[in-house]
């Protein structure tokens, strides 16, 4: 029973994917071509159905760009070549790793700066507790004379 | 200044809403080309009209043009091709159509039917010159000025309130420049 659950699941997550993208065969000479070929497929991003990579997607254009970046391919083009000339078209937006610079630094560092600050807090509040366990008696002398003071005058003591 | 700390939740909520706030009804699926101040590509396709003739991106010098991308399939273009015919010619503008992924017997029943406002029509089967111009999803149109220069891109349906809001004043203006 649990065997057959989980076969179904299986096949929910895997069977249309693997569906979607037999529309159109591509040959390659090499299992590495072909990697190269999913690697770049699927780190481009359609300009139609915004949420999906061309290796995905079922929309005309993305079979266009996927054709296109079989035929550079054949033509012996570096992965760069093929990206730009695919941004060039479609502007930045077809990239899902975008590239390093200045425009977009803010966008790769913004994990590294998150952690960077959590760890800063986290150390504040270490140093901050430290110091006030070790350096800071709970009281001085004085108060301490005068509690005990009050303890020892009882409760009978109050005025209303 | 311990009190001042206890502001930050607030402020950060201030920024956020704003920040996001900035991004309500904007839409998504509006991309900004990749060929803004970039010339047209370069092409070589026959025209529409006549199988023997070629046109190349030549076809944009000289005045300012709108390049409409358009198909028989797509239902959207024969919702704005009437609009297309009013600014051909009560308007005056010089539209270049690109007939995309399409074909020339359906194109040519089609603008037969309802009117032709292209001045020029290119004939583009195999969606060549739409890939190099990142055509997404027709119809889209483009001002072209007169040097061959791509200047702005329309995605979706030219109508008078778009072509008064975004398009007339640009068209306005690369006239001005000739």
């Amino acid at each position: 029973m649990i065997r057959a659950v989980l076969a179904a699941l299986l096949l929910m997550t895997f069977g249309p994917s693997s569906v979607a993208q037999s529309n159109d065969v591509y040959s390659f000479d090499s299992r590495a071509e072909e990697q190269r070929f999913q690697t770049l497929i699927s780190e481009l991003r359609c300009p139609k159905c915004q949420n999906q990579n061309i290796a995905d997607s079922n929309a005309p254009i993305s079979k266009d760009m996927r054709e296109e970046v079989y035929q550079m391919m054949s033509e012996g083009a570096r992965n760069e070549e093929i990206v730009d000339a695919l941004v060039s078209r479609f502007g930045e937006f077809v990239r899902y790793k975008p590239e390093v610079d200045r425009r977009t630094i803010l966008l790769w560092a913004t994990p590294v700066i998150a952690v960077a600050v959590g760890f800063l807090v986290v150390a504040i509040i270490v140093i901050r507790a430290r110091r006030n366990g070790v350096n800071e008696p709970a009281l001085t002398d004085e108060e301490r004379t005068r509690a005990s003071r009050i303890l020892a005058e009882g409760d009978y003591d109050r005025k209303p | 200044m311990k009190r001042v700390f206890l502001f930050i939740p607030v402020i950060v909520a201030v920024v956020l809403g704003v920040v996001l706030f900035a991004g309500i009804g904007k839409d998504p699926n509006k991309l900004e080309s990749a060929l803004i101040g970039k010339p047209v590509p370069e092409f070589r396709l026959k025209d529409l009209h006549d199988e023997e003739r070629e046109l190349t991106r030549e076809v944009f010098k000289g005045q300012v043009s709108l390049l409409n991308v358009w198909g028989t399939w797509c239902p959207a273009c024969r919702d704005e091709h009437d609009d297309l015919v009013w600014l051909a010619e009560d308007k005056g503008v010089r539209i270049v159509g690109l007939n995309y992924k399409d074909n020339r017997d359906d194109a040519l029943v089609w603008l037969d039917k309802l009117g032709d406002p292209y001045q020029v029509s290119i004939y583009d089967p195999r969606g060549r010159l739409g890939f190099d111009l990142g055509v997404y999803g027709a119809p889209e149109t483009y001002v072209i000025d007169a040097e061959g220069i791509v200047r702005h891109r329309h995605v979706g349906v030219v109508n008078e309130k778009v072509w008064e809001r975004d398009i007339e004043p640009l068209v306005n203006r690369y006239r001005e420049k000739i």
